[in-house]
């Protein structure tokens, strides 16, 4: 226990330039997912053909393919075709895109809940779809849309590690990093998980908190 | 002001509306009635654009309905509809469901949309639930509120969708009796409804539909009290004698 607290004073100071990249690559694929998720969404729900039919075509391709995979073709193939990436870069556009389709079924899911009768009421005053949108559908989808949305928060912070695989070096990778180059396996590896816990932990208390507050309505 | 030529309209394979010809006028109020499913909420969605017809014309003011034109919103600013679950934003207060249709659609002053809010909603007997949410209200609360909402865009008509059928038998009166206040005050207005009594006193005029054609119309005391047709005396019939 003594070597452990040791080797924690020791490694705590490179493990947290990891936690600051994990947490720059979760804000902002969370921010890219969120952004075009909401796009996807609005998309499947526009009722015009062509733009619900490469939405939900979209959705499936990007379910499809596995996360990794999708950072390595960022990441590896992307320079070939003249478009060049920093691993960071590389590593929030893959995940901001990978997430984009749950997102996108998530948002579905909330504006398809709201009643009919309101979408129906709003044009009878003369609104218009995005006035709808705007006015009717997504302030009340938005509350159906918190809990599942914090779960996809946490899921999100702990597969920001996948970038590890494109030499971000956020918290996994720099974990690795110390333990290769020490063998302290047991006291790194407790170590980083503990560090995703203690990053988990607020978030998960956010969904219990958009729970409750849904109950409440 | 509303004048139906020849409408048609199918979902899918069914034949709601097989040809309705009729009109309205200013200042008029025509009940529709009807056994379920004969096409009477039909013909309202149609004549404010909630649904498209495929065949004939439907005029407001002289202008033609057609919900996939940019001129779908004037028509709709000058037909309102109060529908038969009252279909009120539950986000929003009573104030600011009456407000939303003046300030985000017909860009009002709010000062001006706000006074003529509170002012509907005393109308219509809810001055004090005006900060109230749709889900803290009654049902006959609720459809007053719709009501209001109907009348603070300034209607030339107003399309009733069963206003009262979704209501505790307790509360229809409130309802009808705001409708029928607004009857007395000139309102043109088109009510599909069940209660041939608020028909019988009310309406200029009634039509009696089935199975998508209008069967039956006239002046609200001759369809109600001698009906001609055999369809319309055993709909009346069944209605005002369930037993």
């Amino acid at each position: 226990m003594q070597a452990f607290w040791r080797d924690a004073t020791e490694f705590l100071p490179i493990l947290m330039s990891g936690v600051a990249l994990t947490v720059i690559v979760t804000i902002g694929s969370l921010l890219l997912s969120t952004a075009l998720g909401l796009v996807w969404a609005l998309m499947r729900v526009s009722g015009i053909g062509v733009f619900s039919g490469f939405s939900a075509g979209l959705i499936n391709v990007i379910r499809g393919i596995p996360i990794i995979v999708l950072l390595f073709y960022l990441y590896f193939v992307m320079p070939e075709l003249g478009l060049t990436l920093t691993a960071l870069q590389a590593a929030i556009l893959g995940l901001g895109i990978a997430y984009s389709a749950y997102q996108a079924e998530n948002f579905r899911a909330g504006i398809e809940a709201i009643d009919k009768g309101q979408i129906e009421a709003a044009q009878a005053i003369g609104m218009g779809w995005w006035q709808t949108m705007r006015r009717v559908v997504l302030p009340q989808a938005v509350k159906i849309v918190l809990p599942p949305y914090g779960n996809i928060m946490i899921m999100m912070l702990k597969d920001s590690s996948q970038a590890s695989t494109i030499t971000v070096a956020e918290l996994a990778l720099q974990g690795k990093l110390i333990a290769s180059s020490t063998f302290k396996n047991t006291s790194v590896f407790t170590l980083v998980a503990l560090m995703y816990l203690t990053m988990s932990i607020p978030l998960i208390l956010l969904v219990r908190h958009f729970e409750k507050r849904g109950d409440q309505k | 002001m509303i004048e139906l030529t020849n409408v048609h309209k199918s979902f899918g394979k069914v034949e709601v509306l097989k040809g309705i010809t009729a009109s309205v006028e200013k200042g008029e109020v025509v009940c529709v009635i009807g056994p379920s499913g004969s096409g009477k909420s039909t013909i309202l969605r149609c004549i404010n654009g909630l649904e498209s017809y495929d065949r004939g014309d439907i005029l407001v003011e002289g202008a033609r309905v057609d919900r996939s034109a940019p001129s779908i919103v004037a028509i709709r600013t000058q037909v309102s509809m109060v529908f038969q679950r009252f279909n009120l934003f539950p986000h929003r207060t009573a104030l600011e469901n009456v407000v939303e249709g003046p300030l985000y659609v017909k860009k009002e002053p709010r000062a001006e949309a706000l006074e003529r809010g509170r002012a509907l909603l005393a109308q219509v007997g809810l001055a004090e639930k005006s900060d109230s949410y749709p889900p803290q209200l009654s049902g006959g609360q609720q459809q007053r509120v719709a009501i209001a909402r109907a009348l603070a865009m300034q209607p030339k008509a107003i399309l009733f969708d069963e206003p009262t059928s979704a209501l505790d038998p307790e509360l229809v009166g409130d309802v009808l009796s705001v409708m029928r206040k607004l009857a007395d005050d000139g309102m043109t207005m088109v009510v599909v409804t069940h209660e041939m009594g608020f028909a019988g006193d009310v309406a200029d005029r009634v039509l009696f539909i089935d199975g998508g054609v209008i069967v039956e119309q006239g002046p609200a005391k001759s369809v109600l009290n001698q009906p001609q047709h055999a369809r319309t005396q055993d709909f009346l019939r069944r209605v005002l004698h369930p037993l």
